[in-house]
């Protein structure tokens, strides 16, 4: 029986000494108003947002090991097809490791909308709204709005010139904005709690008249901010997806409300 | 002997039907608690073993919603009786703040609905978010509390596999989703 336990216990240290986190690192956002690159037909993208907790960096590689192997049915080969698409962690070397093509400290990506749910939901948090992403990711530096800033767009658009073949970088290796938050730009885009929210489209690739149809209410939602490419086009990218979706530059971090 | 043996093999089947797995692809897999118009607690999976309509609805809906359970019932009136003691009908609310259970117990009432096989549900935010995604409605709550969705009914088997969906509302159904129905309910 002894040796049973000592095993244990070696394995445990082996876990810890891996660098595997148990707890996610949340900062406090503050909340406030503020207008969105998108056009709300109720409130001209107005939008308050209460205060919350976000996590500082995207969930890493080594924390969804984690948790896939807490709670096996989201484990690569074990998850249903509804809730994630075959390519699901394909990028890891098999359901319980991660092998050479993901690093640890990596973002983990390939996770589709539910996996990412679920694992927020085993944290006792959610994913973050679109409006608690786009408010905490106009913040630069210094300032929690930057948007109107050249120089700052400039920057993050340089993101998006670069290759996306290239291997990902650990997680925050950026410089933190004002609240504390890291690789809002600059890493992966990531999932949000509503992205399917976004009406941008009925089908999301159409436009046309007949979509209006299709809505209880008023219709789409329309782009305010031309010069915000780099919201828009993560606005276009999420409303393309469906919830069982992956892609190789997907990943996803949780937020909490606060009480 | 004969007789204790056709028993057994009853018995056994029984069990072994209850415990098959749900199929990979059904949106059953889903294990969201679910209340009904009578407050009763429900998941998906529950609702095996019959065809059934659902769609995405919320009481207070000014517009859409009234002629998704005018679908629903023109669907009911297209189909002869023995078709439709068959068809399950579950309309899932997207506004579980105010779609409590007396809201929808109210709208079951004042439309009529047979509650042996129509089923008003709420569950909570998650929850709805997740139903809207394996059913494929999107949605946007309001400022004003109303809410933008796009509207369809989907037909889903036995095991809550979808097998068609329409997004041409309003109490004439229409006439391929209708066929598709029809050929569901003639299955064994």
């Amino acid at each position: 029986m002894r040796p049973i336990i000592l095993g244990l216990i070696v394995l445990n240290a082996a876990g810890l000494a891996g660098g595997v986190s148990a707890n996610d690192n949340y900062v406090r956002i503050p909340g406030g108003e503020f207008k969105s690159a998108l056009k709300y037909e109720d409130t001209q993208g107005k939008v308050a947002v209460a205060p919350f907790e976000l996590m500082r960096t995207p969930v890493t590689n080594a924390q969804f090991l984690d948790f896939v192997t807490k709670n096996p049915p989201w484990q690569r080969r074990k998850v249903v097809p509804v809730f994630a698409e075959a390519r699901y962690l394909s990028h890891w070397s098999s359901p319980l490791q991660l092998g050479t093509n993901a690093k640890p400290q990596q973002p983990v990506v390939n996770v589709s909308w539910f996996a990412a749910s679920a694992y927020c939901e085993a944290h006792g948090a959610r994913l973050p709204t679109w409006s608690e992403w786009e408010y905490s990711a106009a913040a630069d530096g210094t300032r929690r709005d930057a948007r109107n800033d050249p120089a700052w767009r400039e920057q993050i658009l340089g993101w998006y010139a670069k290759p996306s073949n290239a291997p990902l970088s650990p997680v925050g290796q950026s410089p933190a904005n004002v609240y504390g938050v890291k690789d809002l730009h600059g890493l992966v885009w990531e999932w949000t709690e509503d992205y399917a929210s976004m009406l941008v489209s009925a089908d999301n690739r159409t436009q046309g008249e007949q979509d209006r149809l299709k809505f209880c209410g008023a219709g789409a939602i329309a782009m305010d901010d031309r010069e915000n490419y780099a919201v828009l086009m993560r606005v276009a990218m999420l409303s393309a997806m469906e919830a069982a979706n992956i892609t190789s530059n997907l990943g996803f971090r949780c937020a909490k409300s606060l009480p | 002997m004969k007789i204790f043996v056709c028993a057994a093999l009853l018995f056994f089947s029984g069990v072994a039907l209850a415990a098959k797995p749900l199929p990979d692809d059904s949106i059953y897999q889903l294990q969201d608690i679910y209340l009904n118009q009578d407050g009763k607690a429900f998941q998906l999976a529950s609702r095996r073993g019959k065809p059934q309509l659902v769609a995405m609805f919320y009481t207070s809906c000014k517009y859409i919603c009234p002629l998704i359970i005018d679908s629903g019932l023109g669907v009911d009136h297209a189909l002869t009786p023995a078709e439709r003691a068959k068809l399950q009908v579950l309309l899932i609310s997207l506004d579980p703040t105010r779609d409590v259970v007396a809201a929808l117990d109210y709208i079951a009432s004042k439309r009529k609905l047979d509650r042996r096989r129509w089923t008003l549900a709420r569950t909570e935010k998650s929850g709805v978010r997740k139903t809207a995604a394996l059913l494929g409605v999107r949605y946007r709550e309001l400022a004003d509390g109303e809410f933008n969705h796009t509207s369809a009914l989907i037909l889903l088997d036995a095991d809550g596999r979808v097998l068609a969906r329409t997004e041409k509302l309003g109490s004439v159904p229409d006439a391929e989703f209708l066929a598709k129905v029809k050929a569901a309910l003639a299955r064994p």
